[in-house]
């Protein structure tokens, strides 16, 4: 039993209930609902969480306001003297920086197109949100659905606020993104006669959903890192990127690498840069927990945007409702969408449900800020935060015995490591920082303003509008990544070694920052969160 | 509410230090005072970056797992093994089949596994990695790949094993081995990609790229759903 003392008593009130809620369907919000508890509760609502960011390409722009602090942020390079004209450490055609899904799909492209291909990355390659993925990827690849039924999916899911020809691209290249995987020898989960097994998520109006269990996104991290490796291409693990090098055209011409280990810094020289960092939920806007790898810190954000790149939907974050919230070893961990999609549902401290439990992400989390701050109804629990309990017993209930451990093994085993079996006791979850909807803008070809820098995956912006859908995501780093990869081995074949390379921008970015006193003492990008002694 | 939580010792690497006993040994290293470099992943239990040896004062047995997902215990002497060197074969996968024969050049050393089952005891996803190495000797490729998928390649197994198997590597080879040869092609998927790339999908597409958004609205809230 892994709820004792004031937690024992206030689980029997759940139980006691259980019986009685079986069957009963909890009314939907309306329109007007949704839209009150939003503008109340949710996160991106509330105008002491943002700032306008004061310097740069895009100054003026609505940030959350711990981005807009390493965003406002002086190089790590700053007092710092380097030679960018010796002999460079590295030197490359494309200069991947980022080792998780949009990089190895990036790198396989390029490696393909006949490119030197290199990827410096902060952690391990494959330390990264992809790895974490667990509910599935989308693609229009059954003969109810097309490409253009998954667009009005994306850009209705997206506030009508993507960029058309990203979502374009998105949904027209995601069956061939499955075939890649699929030729490439990823585990989907498939019928006998090889179709795919799909179903839906939260806002397809098809069951586009495609899954590997629930390891999705580990399945196919491991998969692409096992082909690119398979390639040999260079892969220099644990040596962030701090700083984009220009050439004296103003083009990307490499990064300033620094190696974590050594704390030395290296020079990698490149034709053309793609950034795929990935999100930044460790940057933990309003104090939420997180979701999100250890290396999750906007890093590529950072130094794209003081290259020049502009960001776009820097303000939208996706908050997920359910993440663990006791015991504390769970604090963050993402429970899987799948577990109200069996019929586990949100309750109070009195044991009543609040809100119907597949409300789109922003309003379900909303509610549930609501039912601890507003109504004070939650669960207060030892660790002095609140949570709200998420009746996974039920599933029982509905479905039968042994249903828990035959459809959510991953969640079972992540609960039973810390004393919580989820098929008795419920689970005591709160809203958890997930994902960041927005990024450096790009076009089709995962391309920048600045010539020769790119983006793709989660760091790249436009594609899903402000508000992205399950399953896009893990698809986009795939399209995007691939894109980019194609592109930047093209523009490489064509150009010549890039000359005077420079950081003259960082010191411009420096300038703004003295003159807006804007920077305080912070340096940036991040890099590692600091964890000691909380 | 904190002065309910009760202080454990642990030693990392030998050296004490007092933290809450609540705490993961990720955690408990940080409160230690350590700013993880390697060792630290996805703090999920995903990714396979934090694997831990560890012994409890007094009791003989050594034991693993994942720091990340691993509550701190008194008297816990540990040390992290962030990196173990497994060797990897390059193979180029439309070249070599689902064949023993192919997998014996890859990985010969599968074939000498002693039955020690030290592997199957230290794995931290409870998966029977023993059998799945048996089920590769014996060419069962589908089954490999079934009872190896939860491998997180946190390389314990490897560190343990004395006939030098570097068991997910061989798994992961299996399993692709399964997904590109064994399990069937989706036919379907075969087709649409075909049409996409004939350009078959781009007028129905181009027609919603270039509608207003009154009209995609409109269309958004009465589509059909499935
Ligand atoms: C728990 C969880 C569950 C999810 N589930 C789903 C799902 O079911 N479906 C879906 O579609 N999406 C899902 N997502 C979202 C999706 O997984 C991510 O958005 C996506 O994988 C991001 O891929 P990426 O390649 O852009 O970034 P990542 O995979 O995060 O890779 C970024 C890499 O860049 C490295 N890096 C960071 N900074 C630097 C630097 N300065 N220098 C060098 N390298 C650096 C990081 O270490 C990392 O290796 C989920 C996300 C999480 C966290
Ligand atoms: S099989 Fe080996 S590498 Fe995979 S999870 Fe188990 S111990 Fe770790
Ligand atoms: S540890 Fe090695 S030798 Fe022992 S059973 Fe496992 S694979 Fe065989
Ligand atoms: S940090 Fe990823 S498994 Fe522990």
């Amino acid at each position: 039993m892994a709820y004792t003392g004031k937690l024992g008593e206030l689980v029997k009130k759940v139980e006691e209930s259980r019986a009685s809620r079986v069957g009963v369907h909890y009314p939907r919000m309306s329109q007007e609902e949704r839209q009150d508890v939003l503008e109340k509760f949710h996160p991106d609502y509330n105008p002491n969480g943002f700032r306008d960011i004061k310097v740069g390409v895009n100054k003026g722009a609505r940030m959350p306001v711990e981005m807009a602090d390493v965003f406002e942020s002086w190089s790590r390079l700053r007092d710092t003297k380097l030679d960018l004209n010796a002999d460079p450490d590295y030197d490359v055609d494309v200069l991947i920086i980022g080792g998780g899904g949009a990089g190895a799909s990036a790198a396989l492209e390029a490696y393909a197109a006949g490119s030197d291909v290199m990827i410096a990355t902060k952690l391990r390659f494959g330390d990264a949100n992809t790895m974490m993925a667990q509910g599935g990827i989308q693609a229009a690849d059954k003969e109810n659905d097309t490409p253009a039924i998954h667009y009005l999916d994306v850009v209705g899911g997206g506030r009508f606020e993507n960029v058309p020809e990203l979502a374009r691209a998105l949904v027209m290249d995601a069956p061939l993104v499955i075939k890649w995987l699929e030729d490439m020898g990823t585990m989907f989960d498939k019928k006998d006669d090889g179709t795919m097994v799909t179903i839906h998520g939260g806002g397809t109006s098809r069951k586009r959903m495609h899954a590997a269990r629930d390891y999705t996104g580990a399945e196919i991290m491991r998969t692409l890192r096992d082909e690119v490796l398979n390639k040999g291409v260079t892969i220099v693990e644990f040596c962030a990127a701090v700083e984009i090098i220009l050439d004296s055209k103003g083009r990307a011409a490499g990064a300033v690498l620094f190696n974590l280990e050594t704390e030395q810094y290296l020079i990698a020289r490149a034709k053309t840069v793609i950034i795929a960092t990935g999100g930044s939920g460790r940057l933990h806007y309003r104090g939420f927990p997180t979701s999100n790898h250890y290396g999750a810190t906007a890093d590529g954000l950072v130094i794209g945007y003081r290259a020049g790149a502009k960001t776009i939907y820097a303000d939208s974050i996706q908050y997920h409702p359910t993440g663990g919230a006791y015991p504390p070893q769970l604090l963050g961990l993402l429970v899987t969408e799948k577990t109200r999609g069996l019929g586990a549902t949100p309750l109070n401290i009195k044991g009543e449900q609040f809100v119907y439990h597949l409300e789109t992400r922003d309003v379900e989390s909303s509610a549930i800020l609501r039912e601890c701050d507003e109504r004070g109804l939650g669960v207060p629990l030892p660790t002095g935060i609140t949570a709200v309990w998420l009746d996974s017993p039920i599933i029982e209930l509905i479905h039968g015995e042994g249903t828990v451990e035959k459809q959510l093994p991953a969640m079972m085993r992540q609960f039973q490591r810390f004393g919580v079996d989820i098929r008795k006791e419920p689970m005591l979850i709160y809203p958890t920082l997930h994902y960041q909807n927005g990024g450096l803008l790009i076009d089709e070809n995962g391309l920048t303003a600045v010539e020769n820098l790119y983006v793709a995956g989660e760091a790249a912006g436009g594609i899903h509008g402000t508000n992205r859908l399950m399953g896009n995501s893990l698809l986009d780093i795939i399209v995007f990544g691939r894109r980019a990869g194609r592109h930047a081995a093209a523009v490489s074949k064509e150009a010549s070694t890039p000359e005077g390379l420079n950081l003259d921008h960082v010191e411009a970015y420096h300038r703004e920052l003295e003159e807006t006193g804007a920077a305080d003492g912070r340096v940036g990008p991040v890099l590692l969160p600091h964890y000691t002694h909380r | 509410m904190s002065d309910e939580i009760k202080m454990v010792d642990i030693f990392i690497m030998g050296k004490r230090y007092t933290v809450p006993e609540t705490l993961t040994i990720m955690d408990g290293m940080e409160y230690a005072g350590y700013q993880l470099k390697r060792g630290c992943g996805c703090r999920a239990g995903f990714c396979g970056a934090c694997a831990t040896v560890y012994r409890i004062a007094g009791d003989f047995e050594l034991k693993v797992g994942l720091a990340c997902q691993t509550k701190v215990e008194d008297g816990m002497y540990l040390a992290q093994i962030p990196f173990f060197p497994g060797r990897k074969a390059t193979f180029d996968l439309e070249e070599i089949k689902p064949s023993t024969a192919h997998f014996a050049q890859l990985y010969p050393e599968v074939y000498r596994c002693l039955g020690c089952s030290s592997c199957t005891k230290v794995c931290p996803q409870d998966i029977d990695v023993m059998q799945y190495i048996a089920y590769i000797q014996r060419g069962d490729f589908e089954k490999a790949a079934d009872i190896s998928f939860d491998c997180l390649m946190c390389g314990l197994c490897v560190s343990r094993c004395p006939a030098n198997i570097v068991h997910y590597n061989a798994a992961l080879t299996a399993r692709r081995l399964y997904s590109r040869y064994i399990a069937r092609p989706d036919a379907f998927l075969a087709e649409r990609t075909k049409a996409i790339e004939a350009g078959e999908c781009d007028a129905e597409i181009d027609a919603l790229v270039n509608s207003n958004q009154a009209k995609l609205q409109e269309m958004y809230n009465t589509r059909e759903i499935e």
